[in-house]
């Protein structure tokens, strides 16, 4: 048994652990997703699963936000309406 | 990027493409005024490992609550207040000192966010994904959780729609703590199994 906490940080999420997002885009990112599970999908996380599973096999080495991005990106890719054109930039 | 703005850092590649995702589906109504700052703060300061914490304390002192845990992992979970995304279908496995449970999802990154927030980097990195099946007992060793040999170890991976949460063993010595003493035992690590109380 390890010895007895403090409770003062007890309800903070990142006692035991690292912050949940490094940088802004990040949880851009992750809200992005979120609103798109919810507004297109009518919360199915499914079809976004699959399309993040896809994204971490292409490239296992790549960060994880990173292929997060690529998976919301291919997602998008698959609603109806223009996609992300101005993503590359041309 | 500099304190007084003047220079702010030209935005990566990936923040550029994460700026044309943001203003593509604001333009198309999908993502309501605030909405990005709410999610974030939501998840940074109000779901992650206290309310599993919480959880595995109030199974530690009320047996009947332990049943209805083991037995039905979301409703139970949902007494205490927490549920939602990616956590509809929870099933909760008991550390005994003859079983020791840890979780992983091999394809991607599935956890059970209501009761443990967003998954840390070393979960969803390729090395913990492989690793955690081929060789757990190795993994778990190199990651400070040391076992007896005779325990049994088994790996949950996390399915489409099921997460898993550990329910560590109460530490011994802890008789007389409250529940919100306990709950401030309860360790991130100890609920994803690759580590003991």
């Amino acid at each position: 048994m390890s010895t007895p906490l403090s409770l003062s940080g007890l309800d903070l999420p990142r006692r035991n652990g690292e912050l949940a997002f490094d940088a802004p885009w990040q949880s851009t990112v992750f809200a992005l997703a979120a609103a798109v599970v919810e507004h297109s999908f009518a919360g199915d996380r499914e079809p976004f699963r699959q399309q993040l599973i896809k994204a971490v096999a292409a490239e296992p080495g790549r960060p994880y936000w990173e292929s997060w991005t690529a998976a919301l990106e291919a997602l998008v890719q698959t609603l109806p309406g223009p996609g992300p054109a101005a993503v590359s930039g041309g | 990027m500099s304190a007084d703005g003047h220079h702010p850092a030209p935005m990566s590649p990936v923040e550029q493409r994460v700026a044309a995702l943001e203003a593509l589906l604001t333009e198309r109504g999908l993502v309501p005024e605030g909405f990005i700052d709410e999610i974030t703060r939501r998840y940074e300061s109000e779901i992650g490992p206290m309310n599993g914490a919480k959880v595995v304390a109030r199974a530690w002192v009320d047996p009947g609550y332990k049943r209805r845990l083991l037995a039905e992992g979301a409703a139970a979970i949902a007494e205490l207040g927490f549920g939602g995304a990616e956590g509809e279908h929870m099933v909760v496995v008991e550390n005994t000192p003859a079983v020791h449970n840890v979780i992983v999802c091999t394809l991607c990154s599935c956890y059970p966010w209501p009761v443990l927030g967003l998954p840390p980097a070393w979960y969803k990195d390729p090395p913990y994904r492989a690793r955690m099946v081929r060789e757990p007992r190795a993994l778990l060793a190199e990651m400070g959780c040391q076992l007896p040999g005779d325990a049994e170890i088994r790996v949950w991976d996390s399915s489409a729609e099921v997460r898993y949460l550990v329910l560590p063993e109460r530490p011994a010595g802890t008789e007389g703590m409250t529940e919100a003493q306990l709950a401030g035992l309860v360790t991130r690590d100890s609920m994803i199994g690759v580590a003991r109380l």
